[in-house]
């Protein structure tokens, strides 16, 4: 069986996989890291979204053996060691913008790809075309927003306004 | 998904070699595709050959009046590159409206075009600006190389490995999204370039094609008028619960208009 190695969180674990193995699969049911969610195994509904390398994936389209060696942050990794919130999560709590939560965790790791991209901060329109790849089947997306947007300031050290205003 | 073995070849030379050696082996590039069509078990492939760690299928260059994109570039880089913004921005923009950010993350041009999805982008702007497909053994003229629903020209165990674009004077795209897909109703991409004036159009029938009789209009005016009075015939278009054939026949002279007009 193929044997793969993979940094998540910080941490390396080296596991041995199918080919046909998922990196969710791998995530959930071997590292036992169940935040990461599988709305519809099909990468549409971005439940499952998690940071690998640079960039958010699907980790529902990707097979372990593709994500060998890389360094993968699930949202089990954002909060500091003592607790204290990712300001993305912050925004999320402060804000409301979740009801059942089954979407969050990949809203939360697509939110803070969204906003490593647009170092210059990002407008109303450019959020909701960004989260084109997460479905909500709760909240409507106005409050998730508004979270982005107030957690996208403090990311980048600005006085959280723009979201306060909406 | 069925279970199949998995090589990750660092050369073309050892990916080729793979494939010719297991004619029941696939390439995978981004996956995007590809992995849910297994989990569907549309397919059974005995191996998977994966491409990204070969470094020739990568890179963006110019090389002369053309712009190259590696098969294992990624629609993110191709939205987001330099290069392309300044020479083709209409294909940048194009790139930046496939699927989600997360689709544009991994998946990749050479998947797209090895693909032919109707529906998807690329094959339209491939088709109009008179692009060449650069396989492992031949270049192959887009005109030959988008031969049917989900069939191009290439051969068993044939890899593409890149593509070349002629960069245009002026080129646009528009087109009209599934609401629930997101994928391409109907896109019409518009080329003034080198070798004329190209129309391609994605989404309509089972597999892209040029307007030819949009061609000729544009190379005599080229605005959105010269194409407001064209009708495509809905004869061979795709007829399915989201829209007629005549719909997207009708949507193929709205979207080249707007094309047109985003061409500028
Ligand atoms: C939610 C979602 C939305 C999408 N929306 C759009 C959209 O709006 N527009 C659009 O155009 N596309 C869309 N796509 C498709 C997406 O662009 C895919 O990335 C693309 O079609 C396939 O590229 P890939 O790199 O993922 O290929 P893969 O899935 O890896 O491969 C696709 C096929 O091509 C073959 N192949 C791959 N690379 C090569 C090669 N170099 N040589 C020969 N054969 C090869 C594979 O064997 C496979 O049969 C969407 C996909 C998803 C999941
Ligand atoms: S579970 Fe991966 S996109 Fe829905
Ligand atoms: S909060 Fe329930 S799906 Fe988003």
């Amino acid at each position: 069986m193929p044997q793969v190695t993979l940094t998540v969180n910080g941490k390396s674990h080296t596991v041995e996989v199918e080919a046909r193995t998922l990196l969710v699969e791998v995530l959930r049911e071997k590292l036992r890291l169940t935040g990461t969610h599988v709305g519809c195994d099909t990468s549409q509904c971005g439940a499952c979204v998690v940071q690998m390398g640079e960039d958010s994936v699907k980790s529902c389209t990707i097979l372990a053996v593709q994500a060998d060696g890389a360094q993968v942050t699930t949202i089990e990794g954002l909060a500091a060691a003592d607790g204290t919130l990712h300001p993305m999560q912050e925004a999320f709590r402060e804000y409301h913008a979740l009801q059942c939560g089954f979407c969050t965790p990949g809203m939360v790791m697509s939110a803070i790809d969204l906003v490593k991209k647009h170092p210059q901060g990002l407008s109303e329109q450019e959020i909701r075309e960004g989260l084109e790849g997460n479905i909500c089947r709760c909240t409507g997306y106005h409050n998730i927003v508004k979270a982005i947007a107030a957690a996208a300031d403090v990311m980048q050290g600005r006085t959280p306004e723009l979201a306060r205003a909406g | 998904m069925y279970d199949f073995a998995y090589h990750k070849p660092s050369s073309l030379a050892d990916a080729v070699k793979l494939l010719a050696e297991d004619p029941d082996a696939k390439p995978i590039s981004g996956g995007m595709t590809l992995l849910p069509a297994l989990k569907h078990r549309l397919n059974m492939p005995t191996a998977l050959i994966d491409l990204s760690g070969i470094a020739e299928l990568r890179g963006i260059k110019r090389e002369g009046d053309a712009i190259v994109i590696g098969a294992m570039v990624k629609h993110f880089e191709v939205a987001t590159d330099p290069q392309i913004m300044a020479a083709i921005p209409a294909l940048a923009r194009m790139a930046a409206t496939i699927g989600d950010t997360q689709v544009r993350n991994r998946g990749t041009i050479g998947g797209s075009l090895a693909n032919n999805d109707p529906a998807a982008d690329y094959p339209a702007a491939a088709l109009a600006l008179g692009a060449t497909l650069i396989t492992d053994r031949r270049q192959i003229p887009a005109d030959d190389f988008f031969v049917g629903m989900f069939t191009t020209a290439m051969e068993p165990g044939e890899l593409l490995i890149g593509v070349s674009f002629p960069i245009p004077e002026k080129a646009g795209y528009a087109k009209l999204r599934n609401p629930a897909s997101r994928y391409s109703m109907t896109g019409v991409f518009v080329a003034k370039g080198p070798k004329g004036v190209g129309v391609g159009v994605n989404g309509a029938a089972s597999c892209a094609f040029r307007q030819k009789e949009m061609e000729a209009a544009l190379a005599a005016n080229w605005s959105p008028e010269a194409v407001a009075n064209i009708r495509q015939p809905a004869n061979d278009l795709n007829s399915d619960i989201h829209g007629s054939a005549e719909y997207r026949a009708n949507l193929v002279t709205v979207m080249a208009k707007r094309a047109v007009a985003d061409a500028g």
